[in-house]
């Protein structure tokens, strides 16, 4: 049985509960500051959160599909 | 100051890390934490411009020449050997430390060349001396410092190729900015690159860095791929082929990162990752884009020097590396976690720590470029970085299901050098304006503005969030993924038993043919000549008086033709 603070359910769940509220305040927070975009796309409400967010699916994606191709045990150069 | 007071900051730290593995007990414990410090005082006694001429087969060479560029990375250099003797000090193996100090001594020196030919002397000897670390963590490294080597040396040939050419097209040895107008410029380009981990030969580091031993990564992963960074800083500025080459260094290390499974490994291409930062940087080659890079290489160098001492605390105290092994470790031992989530949130540039007040400004320098495609693409890899190596070294190694170790935090030496970077990585971050102070040219940047701030935390916070729910797709397993090094590694040696069969085959029956026909000739011969031969037997008088007839009849008739 763990007793660590940390690892318990009740502490997962707050932590969740803890950045849910984070994210939706950096979320907010966009209508409060003003913006100084380059571009165009990256005044966009919101910007970092949904370009950081489908970033890093489309990354994982990416490498999901390359493991495919080029995973290989990891003995396989010790043969 | 006069030439003759300037000793070169390179020459303490090499002749020292010879001197070391004389040393014994608290006189080499103190000789490691003693001379880097030395060396720092020395690194900024060099005054600005030439501090020491030497001429050498006619040419002039100068072996200490300062700027604040050079003091920049050798000031950082200077440190990270201090804070790696530091965390080194228990380290059995002496070897190890002493090419560590040759391989700092190096890079130092590379940083206050004046000229080419200075510049390849300390290259060379700081492949040799990363070499003998990786080589020094015993047998099973032995193939991978081997190949380690066999790639340096090659760049190596590439670059003096280069430099040879240099010399004959335009008789200067001076080591500064070059337009890529000739042949031998694009060798000591590559050969740059190559040191750089840039493609396509970036497998060197990640097969070559993970073998070495749990102090030896420290070191190697601070030197050379950051004084790769330094002599295309100073070579090369604002080559355009620079930002394609660092985008793909980015892209690569975060996926090749994402599939290993190897702790050390994953932050081996995360290195990859962050020099394709640097060098994105140096191809843009505004100030603000070449402050961003060589500031960048100093907080890196202190946050990936953090990390793997973390991870390097994990394997000296368990003796595992895969992910698969680990996990759970937070419980006993909260110093390397928490030094390791610094590390972690540094190298995501993550606001008060020391890689946001250094990366932000390369993309910023892109932004202000107008390169649209390069912004959107750094900020992607920015949210990359935290998705491989912010979130995903710690989660696997100290978080994750419970592995059952219950390892202690490492010793005390160990936790002082990850406590002092965890407080360089936080101090650098909250108090940006020592480290613009050092840059090479002045700075007019706020990092910390709100809308700067705020995107930053957005795209970390949401990166985060993508990690956690994509873990399913995560998860690790007892994999390698294959890369550039599989061409020597497997086609290479599968072609070259191949040939050797071939040859081994075709030699064989080159001998049997001969054997073969020297005695078929020998049958003849002995057919023809031996004793009963028809050339070699002995012959009837009478037989000899017949053909004499013969022969002379025949003459006479040819006489009345």
């Amino acid at each position: 049985m763990d007793d660590h603070w940390l690892a318990r359910e009740s502490t997962i769940r707050r932590l969740w509960v803890v950045f849910i509220l984070a994210l939706t305040a950096a979320v907010l927070m966009d209508f409060t500051i003003e913006h100084d975009p380059y571009f165009g796309l990256d005044g966009t409400f919101g910007f970092g959160a949904w370009f950081g967010f489908a970033s890093c699916v489309g990354l994982i994606a990416f490498a999901r599909a390359l493991g495919v191709a080029l995973k290989r045990p990891d003995t396989y150069y010790d043969r | 100051m006069t030439a003759s007071l300037v000793i070169p900051p390179a020459l303490v730290l090499i002749l020292g890390g010879l001197v070391l593995p004389l040393l014994r007990g608290a006189l080499r414990s103190a000789a490691v934490l003693v001379l880097p410090l030395v060396t720092l005082y020395l690194v900024w006694q060099v005054p600005d411009g030439i501090a020491l001429k030497v001429s050498y087969l006619g040419y002039e060479l100068a072996p200490v020449k300062g700027d604040a560029l050079s003091r920049l990375f050798a000031t950082v250099f200077a440190i990270m050997a201090f804070a790696g003797g530091l965390f080194a000090l228990n380290q059995s193996r002496v070897a190890e430390l002493a090419a560590a100090f040759c391989c700092a001594g190096s890079a130092i020196g590379v940083t206050f060349a004046g000229d080419l030919m200075t510049v390849f002397i300390f290259w060379e000897t700081m492949a040799v001396a990363s070499t003998l670390i990786v080589w020094s963590a015993g047998p099973s490294a032995q193939g991978a410092g081997l190949r380690y080597a066999a790639i340096h040396f090659l760049g190596g040939v590439v670059l003096m190729a280069g430099i040879a050419g240099e010399i004959a097209a335009t008789g200067s040895l001076e080591f500064e900015t070059m337009a890529l107008d000739s042949a031998p410029r694009w060798l000591i380009l590559a050969g740059f690159l190559l040191n750089a981990g840039a493609p396509p030969l970036s497998a060197w580091l990640p097969d070559a860095y993970p073998e070495s031993s749990w102090s030896g990564m420290v070191f190697l992963s601070a030197f050379t791929t950051k004084t790769a960074v330094y002599v295309l800083l100073r070579g090369f500025p604002g080559a355009e082929l620079l930002i394609y080459v660092g985008l793909f260094m980015v892209f690569y290390g975060i996926v090749y990162a994402i599939l290993e499974n190897d702790m050390r490994r994953i932050l081996a291409y995360s290195i990859v990752n962050q020099v394709g930062f640097m060098v994105t940087g140096v191809g843009i080659g505004t100030e603000m884009a070449l402050n961003g890079a060589a500031s960048h290489a100093f907080t890196h160098i202190i946050y990936k020097a953090l990390l793997l001492m973390s991870a390097g605390s994990v394997l000296y105290m368990t003796g595992k590396r895969k992910c698969t092994d680990l996990g759970g470790l937070f419980r006993t031992m909260p110093v390397t976690t928490s030094c390791g989530i610094i590390g972690a949130l540094s190298i995501s540039s993550f606001p008060l720590t020391s890689g946001f007040v250094s990366k932000s400004m390369i993309s910023e320098a892109a932004g202000m470029e107008h390169l649209a495609a390069v912004w959107y693409l750094l900020a992607a890899g920015s949210a990359g970085v935290f998705l491989h190596a912010g979130i995903k070294f710690p989660w696997f190694v100290f978080f994750q299901t419970d592995s059952g170790l219950r390892p202690p935090d490492p010793p005390w030496s160990m936790r002082l050098a990850m406590i002092l970077f965890s407080a360089l990585c936080i101090g650098l971050g909250l108090v940006p304006g020592l480290l613009y102070a050092m840059l090479p040219y002045p700075v007019d940047y706020v990092p910390y503005k709100a809308s700067h701030v705020l995107f930053y935390l957005q795209l970390l916070l949401f990166s985060g969030l993508a990690f956690f729910l994509m873990l399913r797709w995560l998860k690790r397993t007892l994999t390698i993924t294959l890369d550039a090094d599989w061409l020597y590694r497997r086609v290479g040696v599968t072609l070259a038993r191949n040939l050797d069969r071939a040859a081994q085959a075709a030699w064989n029956s080159l001998v049997h043919a001969m054997v073969h026909s020297a005695r078929t000739c020998l049958v003849a011969v002995q057919r023809y000549h031996g004793p009963d031969g028809i050339l070699a037997r002995t012959w009837p008088t009478g037989a000899m008086a017949f053909w004499t007839t013969i022969m002379l009849a025949a003459y006479l008739i040819l006489s009345y033709l």
